[in-house]
């Protein structure tokens, strides 16, 4: 009997196309995103990839520029020593300074930015303390570039000092404070915030939460369908693009509403800095909220039973949000894992919260991130109207 | 004028035909029951009749005028198989909401959600959530659903399947008073007995074509089975059958096919008695709809 269970069982996997593919295409495809992402070759933590930091050589000696060389030539770092790229499209002729190295780690250029004050060059391997320190400006939301920058500096910064005349007071310092170059770090956001991380995880959680979510409404079509209401609804005189318009709207508000509570609570217990960004905070939340509520209309309409659809959602949702930065900032990506996840809206979100939380940066910066989520809204809604034709008269 | 008239209707799914020119038409504040096997084409008629099919030829015209498909019709209730409602809204936010899709508002929509919830017996239970209901109460939403607006013809698939006897008896008193106002109703149903009990006529559908259509006699007339069936209960088991009567299914009955009872029937009852047989009950009954629908359509299996 209980073989006969086991092979009935077996019998009915083998005849389901859908279930096999959740069964064992799934977890598969699961594990190479992952993997990607995580291991080979696809974060910045691993020695393929390499961290870009601005680099300001105020000194301008020969010790600097030797520094500055060795910094270069270190295979874990990419030293950019021009400003970007002018408004068009042109490379700047520039020097690149201080004021804009900071920028550029403001913007999210670079992760970090490396400054060589006058007279660092004559403090390379001096060992005493005491000398002018460089100054390594980070963008706390990226809690490993600085830590890579500060630590890559003192190897190039022993490189530049043997091959400059050696070292100096060796033995007079504690071991443990010995550096070739000491700097000081400084980051240029976030430093007043209890939890600066806050803001990041909110809006990751909040995408991912919400893709869910509507992914899971949108199921209501399916019971709809099911249940003979939507047979009703389609003999009435409201026909399938009213429909949708409905459902679509309705998600929308609904995921609204979902992203506001979460960071209600992110600012009441967490003590995100909500109201401090709230024009910026309501338009990527109405258009992120649109986005996913017009995502879930297209694997709802996709899919033919709840059982497809929340394998999909699983899927689909799951994958777009490991490489669009939900699970794993995406800055901490490698370029090209970031470019790839552009595919997603969810990454264009999660960019957004980051420009209005992080980065502090004016309304009319968040144009592309707006303009590219609703792009994809017009997209998804134009595919669930498509995909929805199979509940029209046949 | 017919209120629904349906010309040469036809209509396939890939290979499969699912209407083969089916024509019918339908009276003012008529009842006509649709009857036929599993994969006749009833559903598929009621479908396009709703514009929720697109027809390959023929034409469905209400009133005359030909019906587009997915353009709306608000002459027409559909009264759909399955209980659609919203189970977690109640029966009165569903009535409400089936009330709006189909055109009402303001006070006109408040005056027929209050008279649907009257005219199904559910006043009571207005404010419960539609889950909560029985089978009959919700067959009898259902119903209400589908005719609120006021339409006149209302469709009608298999709209007592699945409830009790007593809930069956009240979702036909709820019919009848639809068509004492006018209205006219297309049924389909696979209890023959109901068809035969409630229906002024009856279509039966086979292969996508009306195969016959009429009252009871006449569908009796067009099965070719006008002759009356004798069944004689008798006192015990007859060990020889008398000549013109066939052995009943049940132990000590007899039956036999006769065509004028004045003349046969005396003939028949005395040769019982010649076998010294006593006939305790005696039965004589026009074929049943259940007779003419097996021999209009056949005892094949269809799915």
């Amino acid at each position: 009997m209980i073989a006969l269970i086991v092979r009935n069982s077996w019998t009915q996997l083998r005849r389901d196309r859908a279930a096999q593919i959740l069964a064992f295409v799934v977890p598969i495809a699961f594990f190479s995103i992952f993997a990607v992402i995580f291991g080979g070759g696809g974060n910045r933590m691993n020695s393929m990839s390499r961290v870009a930091v601005a680099v300001v050589d105020e000194d301008q000696t020969e010790k600097s520029r030797a520094l500055v060389a060795a910094l270069s030539a270190d295979s874990g770092l990419r030293v950019v020593t021009a400003p970007p790229a002018r408004a068009d499209g042109k490379p700047s002729t520039d020097p690149l300074t201080r004021a804009t190295a900071e920028q550029m780690v403001k913007r999210g250029d670079v992760p970090s930015a490396l400054i060589l004050p006058a007279g660092t060059g004559a403090s390379i391997g001096s060992f005493t303390g005491g000398g002018v320190k460089a100054l390594v400006v980070v963008d706390p939301s990226d809690p490993v570039a600085g830590r890579m920058v500060g630590g890559l500096l003192q190897r190039a910064a022993l490189r530049a000092a043997a091959a400059g005349g050696g070292f100096m007071g060796l033995a007079t310092r504690d071991p443990d404070e010995m550096l070739p170059l000491e700097f000081e770090q400084h980051a240029v956001l976030g430093e007043k915030r209890e939890s600066p991380m806050v803001a990041f995880y909110a809006a990751g959680i909040a995408v991912m939460f919400i893709m869910f979510s509507a992914a899971g409404a949108g199921g209501a079509l399916i019971e709809e369908t099911e249940s003979g209401t939507l047979e009703r609804v389609l003999t009435s005189g409201l026909g399938m693009t009213g429909l949708l318009l409905g459902k679509w709207l309705y998600l929308t508000t609904l995921a609204c509403a979902q992203i506001a509570v979460m960071f209600v609570w992110g600012m009441l217990v967490f003590k995100l800095p909500l109201l401090e960004h709230l024009p910026g905070f309501l338009i990527m939340t109405v258009v992120t909220a649109a986005a996913a509520a017009a995502f879930g209309l297209v694997l709802a309409t996709l899919s033919r039973t709840r059982q497809q659809l929340a394998g999909l959602a699983n899927l689909i949702v799951l994958s777009l949000n490991a490489i669009g930065g939900s699970m794993f900032p995406r800055f901490l990506m490698s370029d090209t894992l970031q470019r790839i996840s552009l595919i997603g809206f969810n990454a264009w979100a999660l960019d957004g919260y980051l420009k209005v939380f992080w980065r502090q940066e004016p309304l009319s910066a968040l144009a592309p991130q707006v303009g590219a989520i609703l792009g994809f809204t017009a997209l998804f809604l134009l595919l669930a109207r498509r995909l929805a034709r199979r509940w029209e008269a046949a | 004028m017919a209120v629904l008239e349906i010309r040469d209707a036809r209509k396939s799914f890939g290979a499969t035909r699912a209407l083969a020119g089916l024509s019918l038409s339908l009276g003012e504040g008529e009842l006509l029951g649709l009857l036929g096997p599993n994969g006749a084409g009833k559903t598929t008629l009621i479908r396009a009749i709703a514009g929720r099919v697109r027809l390959d030829g023929g034409t469905v015209a209400l009133y005359g005028r030909t019906l587009e498909p997915e353009k709306p019709r608000p002459d027409l209730g559909v009264v759909p198989q399955e209980n659609a409602l919203y189970p977690l809204l109640t029966a009165r936010e569903n009535l409400e909401t089936f009330g709006q899709l189909n055109g009402l508002d303001g006070k006109r929509l408040r005056e027929r959600v209050a008279w649907a919830l009257e005219w199904s017996g559910l006043a009571e239970r207005a404010m419960s959530p539609v889950r909560t209901f029985s089978g009959g109460m919700k067959r009898r939403l259902n119903l209400a659903c589908g005719v609120l607006h006021e339409p006149k013809l209302v469709l009608l698939d298999e709209p007592t399947v699945g409830v009790d006897p007593q809930s069956r008896e009240s979702i036909y008193d709820m019919l009848g008073a639809l068509r004492a106002r006018g209205t006219s109703l297309l049924l389909t149903t696979h209890y023959l007995e109901e068809a035969e009990a409630r229906c002024e006529r009856i279509v039966v559908v086979d292969h996508g074509r009306a195969v016959a259509a009429g009252t009871l006699v006449e569908l009796v007339e067009q099965a070719k089975l006008t002759g009356r069936r004798v069944r004689l209960s008798l006192d015990r088991t007859p060990e020889r059958v008398p000549a013109g009567f066939a052995r009943g299914e049940d132990a000590g009955t007899l039956t036999a096919t006769i065509n004028d009872v004045g003349r046969e029937l005396p003939g028949l009852l005395a040769r019982v008695q010649a076998e010294g047989l006593a006939v305790r009950d005696l039965e004589v009954r026009t074929a049943s709809l259940q007779a003419v629908f097996l021999a209009l359509t056949g005892k094949e299996l269809r799915e």
